[in-house]
């Protein structure tokens, strides 16, 4: 019997403090917007973030852009050409680009790369006690740590994935014609007869925002409730990354069939 | 890092990955909406208009000359009610035919638009008098067949 009761404390604690911590991060999210004054007036705050969160992170998105774009240039080739029409290649890459890949694999990769800095960043502030000094000074940590991180992450992540999918569109390009020979114009014509900007160019960078802030949000705010402890910041960290990249792809599916729902 | 190399690294990230997105723009896509000036708005009624969809193209001569705006169904004549944007550089006479082609065996299906003789132009509002219908092949298969087997019972 106590071991029943046993079971249902322990499960409505669970469940409490799930509830408990969404309804904190809805705070903490409404906090960091009403409090981003700050981090847009002193532009210069969000310009060193953008420069952590963006111009750092360029080098691992090109070359993954680039090795993505290559490898769906061959695969795509390799199928396409069994039906004959090896010319819809640049159709394929630039759509599967454009649409999911350029979106969701930048933002796995932003999550993983500036996410996890500003995790650590903001979590070694907190277990330093770096947040709590600047509080004593009268310093808001919100608006002066957490918004511009913040700011700094929503701005960057739609140009990553911007670069990301040029950057495949070109290794596909790349693979194609330059390497296997398919008809350059027949691959940008047939590209650009099927790429729609408001469809798919426009719906993929709307995708690239809404994972920007939807990645800044989760790495600032799990820096920011972080255990203060060595142990609690390497959680936070890990925290970070898997909450990131489920989140990502939960709505990347979501984004997905309300987009591109009832088109051919 | 001091702040005008930051401010330099930020610029350039910037302006690369505007550069990117100006490239996915003009270079990736066609830009379709924008490139039609003046268009003007005609329809045309349709016996059966196949799968023929919402911003499909109308071609004349094979060139693109507008797209398909709007589809449906008129109650009172039981017909297909398209509406169909021409761009404003095109003028077409009033009595110019529409059909519904299919681009290849299995492709997608577009309007095309075959010059008649008037010489008052088709002007905005007017509707498309002579219409041909999408060619729906099952019903092709069929008929044939039927013909065949017709052909066959007249023999004996």
């Amino acid at each position: 019997m106590t071991r029943l009761l046993d079971f249902f404390r322990f499960l409505g604690a669970q469940v409490v403090e799930r509830i408990w911590r969404l309804g904190y991060f809805t705070r903490f999210a409404v906090a960091v917007l009403f409090k981003s004054g700050a981090a847009l007036v002193r532009f210069q705050l969000t310009l060193r973030e953008i420069w952590f969160a963006g111009v750092l992170s360029l080098i691992i998105i090109l070359v993954s852009g680039l090795f993505v774009g290559l490898v769906l240039g061959l695969q795509g080739y390799e199928i396409l050409q069994r039906f004959g029409s090896a010319e819809a290649l640049g159709t394929m890459v630039a759509l599967s680009l454009l649409r999911e890949l350029g979106p969701v694999v930048a933002g796995l990769l932003f999550a993983s790369r500036a996410g996890s800095a500003i995790t650590a960043e903001i979590g070694l502030m907190k277990a330093t006690e770096q947040l709590k000094a600047m509080d004593m000074m009268a310093v808001d940590p919100v608006a002066r740590v957490v918004a511009p991180r913040f700011w700094g992450g929503v701005i960057s992540m739609p140009l990553l994935a911007a670069l990301f999918s040029s950057m495949g569109i070109f290794g596909g390009w790349l693979i194609g014609v330059v390497f296997i020979g398919v008809d350059d114009g027949a691959f940008w014509s047939s590209m650009q007869a099927s790429v729609d900007f408001r469809h798919d160019i426009w719906n993929g960078i709307f995708k690239s925002i809404v994972f920007g802030v939807a990645v800044s949000l989760i790495a600032v705010f799990e820096g920011y409730d972080s255990e203060p402890t060595a142990e609690g910041v390497s959680r936070a960290i890990t925290r970070t990354v898997v909450t990131s990249a489920l989140t990502i792809l939960a709505l990347d599916f979501v984004l997905t069939s309300f987009m591109f729902r009832g088109i051919s | 890092m001091n702040r005008s190399m930051l401010d330099l690294w930020v610029g350039f990230f910037v302006a690369i990955a505007i550069g990117a997105m100006l490239f996915l723009a003009l270079k990736v896509s066609s830009f379709s909406g924008i490139e039609m000036q003046d268009a003007y708005t005609v329809q045309a009624r349709f016996d059966n208009i196949g799968g023929l969809k919402i911003k499909a193209p109308v071609r004349s001569a094979g060139v693109l000359v507008g797209r398909v705006t709007d589809i449906h169904f008129d109650n009172d004549t039981y017909e297909a009610l398209v509406e169909i944007r021409i761009d404003g550089r095109y003028t077409f006479p009033k009595d110019t035919s529409a059909a519904i082609n299919t681009a290849g065996l299995l492709g997608d299906q577009y309007i095309g638009l075959q010059y008649g003789v008037d010489e008052r132009a088709l002007s905005a509002g007017d509707t498309i008098k002579k219409t041909q219908s999408a060619v729906v092949l099952e019903q092709l298969i069929s008929q044939f067949l039927f013909n065949k087997a017709a052909e066959g019972q007249d023999k004996e």
